[in-house]
């Protein structure tokens, strides 16, 4: 019998992703892959798998999936409310996210909502076996490929799973969530800031952009004071890297992300530092941005010094409590372990 | 007009030879990617990921945790500096196309009665057309393909298509593509190949790169429908299209 998870139920938009499909561009491959890889990389360490492991890439509402396996330790990590771990024959026993747990054959993973964010993620200890295309197991749903079937799940999908059984061992958690910083988003200029009046420049960093209902895996439209060009609004077609700012001749900005093509033929102001790229991946409709322009030599400073933070996170991991159990690395601290107390 | 470098994040940068379409400009783009190629298969420009080429420029991305823009941008001036000719080396690939079915050609008659010739001449003109494929991008698969007769420019129809048949060819301007999925699309239909500018069932799975030289090859509705099911069963051997 083959190991695997079952969606009973369906989110949202849940897809498999990992860092993306790289080194196709050329082919006019868009590299998909996750909208928040710190917090795909965080819900991976939590289980021990290598940080780019493909995951499941929650969108506003999580899954319910059934074990069908002998046992599975998973780890969600972002801003959900309580997920439960239901039945066989217990009560439905709610679960923090932000850590792993370990399920057993015929238990459901209820995964809760997502509060104030637009995506979590859901890791495997081992991965899912399912065949890379193209390099990689990220979902591009817009073209059929990759993940599970090249689509969101489905209710009845049997997500194959690498391992039969997980591995002993204590489960971890996040000793504090992730700082993802909450001041203005950090851009480059260009590479077409010279196709806008200086005006207009100067709106597209001191105006507030409100995250518009057209938010997807492939931009973000934003709403606010329109940017004015210079020399048109259009160019001849070129690459598209991630977090670039398009701005049509209508004026208002979008952000390029994971699902975005890899040409276009309209002018970009600005370039989203990719230190701030995952915060994207967490904005909902309604909330605002404000950009701040840096240099690219601050941008990777940055962008190194977050990489490190991450290294001191995963390292920061505590052994987590099992729900209803005892602590047994917290006994220890205290020298209870004993049971002599000397006051 | 000198090369410039435009910044695209803290993870790539755009190498501009021009702003212009030309086959000058593109031979020096597409010259930089196989350069750029090669020295990363010889183990150098640690840091670089991939390269996105466009009609008149050079997309190169980046791992700002492997490299920096500093450091990186004057081993890509260097590779610049020694002159980039074009390596010759292109593919020529051979597109089977049905040109005679009003299914697959709506647009034909509309094309013929505004460019002033005959259907026939609309289809020879394709059929002699020096095509190259400058870019990909849009959707997986999809070339844009530069060099078509000049007889036949037009612009795009004002009110595109919401859906049209994968495998449609179809031209606009100054080029010609084929459709890899079934999708909207803004250009005119004249015909459509039994092949699939994208198949995941292959190992490469897409069929044109850019700098293929292609040349079309009329077939009629017989011989597209049986090739066209060999597509289906993806029992269709692309080799036989591509000459290295």
């Amino acid at each position: 019998m083959s190991a695997a998870l079952r969606v009973v139920r369906p989110g949202l938009f849940d897809t498999v992703q990992d860092f993306g499909r790289i080194g196709f561009m050329a082919l006019g491959m868009p590299t998909a892959g996750a909208m928040d890889r710190i917090a795909l990389s965080l819900a991976n360490a939590l289980v021990g798998n290598p940080h780019d492991t493909a995951g499941i890439e929650i969108g506003v509402m999580g899954p319910d999936l059934l074990v069908e396996a002998d046992s599975v330790r998973v780890a969600l990590v972002g801003p959900l409310s309580p997920s439960l771990i239901d039945g066989p024959d217990a009560p439905p026993k709610p679960i923090e996210s932000d850590r792993s747990h370990l399920l057993k054959r015929g238990q459901i993973l209820r995964v809760g909502m997502i509060e104030g964010s637009s995506t979590a993620y859901l890791a495997i200890a081992g991965g899912l076996a399912i065949p890379a295309f193209m390099g990689s197991l990220s979902t591009y749903s817009r073209a059929g490929i990759g993940g599970f079937d090249g689509r969101k799940l489905a209710a009845g999908d049997l997500l194959p799973l690498a391992k039969e059984a997980a591995a002993e061992g204590n489960e971890r958690r996040l000793g504090a969530p992730f700082d993802y910083g909450k001041g203005p988003v950090r851009v480059i200029w260009g590479p077409q800031d010279d196709y806008f009046s200086a005006k207009g420049r100067k709106t597209f960093i001191e105006s507030e952009y409100k995250v518009s209902k057209e938010a997807d895996r492939m931009g973000i439209r934003f709403d606010g004071p329109t940017i004015e060009h210079e020399k048109g609004a259009d160019i001849i077609s070129d690459g598209i890297g991630p977090g670039a700012i398009q701005v049509p001749a209508a004026g208002l900005p979008i952000v390029l992300l994971g699902d975005r093509q890899t040409v276009g033929g309209y002018s970009k102001i600005a370039t989203v530092a990719s230190v701030d790229l995952p915060r994207f991946g967490r904005l909902l409709p309604g909330q605002t941005v404000r950009f701040e322009a840096i240099s690219v030599a601050q941008a990777e400073t940055l962008r190194r010094e977050q990489e490190q933070r991450l290294k001191n996170a995963i390292a920061g991991f505590q052994v987590a409590r099992p729900p209803g159990g005892i602590d047994l690395a917290k006994l220890y601290e205290e020298n209870l372990i004993d049971g002599v107390v000397f006051d | 007009m000198s090369v410039r470098y435009l910044s695209c994040g803290d993870t790539a940068f755009t190498v501009e030879f021009g702003n212009e379409i030309s086959p000058e400009i593109n031979g020096q783009v597409m010259a930089l990617h196989a350069a750029i190629g090669r020295a990363k298969s010889a183990g150098k420009l640690a840091g670089v990921v991939e390269t996105v080429p466009t009609m008149r420029s050079l997309m190169v991305t980046y791992d700002p945790l492997a490299t920096t823009r500093a450091a990186l941008q004057p081993e890509i001036e260097a590779l610049v500096a020694m002159g980039l000719k074009s390596t010759g080396t292109s593919r020529q690939v051979t597109i089977p196309c049905c040109y005679d079915d009003p299914e697959f050609a709506p647009d034909l008659e509309e094309v013929a009665k505004r460019t002033k010739k005959t259907p026939e001449q609309v289809i020879q003109a394709h059929l002699n057309s020096p095509f190259k494929v400058y870019v990909l991008g849009f959707m997986p698969g999809l070339a844009y393909v530069a060099g078509l007769d000049q007889g036949l420019y037009l612009p795009r129809r004002s009110q595109p298509r919401v859906r049209l048949p994968r495998s449609t060819v179809a031209i606009a301007m100054d080029m010609t593509t084929i459709y890899p999925f079934e999708s909207p699309g803004g250009w005119h239909l004249i015909g459509r190949t039994p092949l699939w500018m994208f198949d995941k069932r292959k190992p490469q799975p897409v069929f044109l790169a850019p700098g293929d030289s292609v040349t079309f090859q009329r077939i009629d509705r017989k011989t597209h429908d049986r090739l066209a099911a060999e597509s289906e069963r993806g029992t269709l051997d692309w080799s036989k299209m591509v000459k290295a």
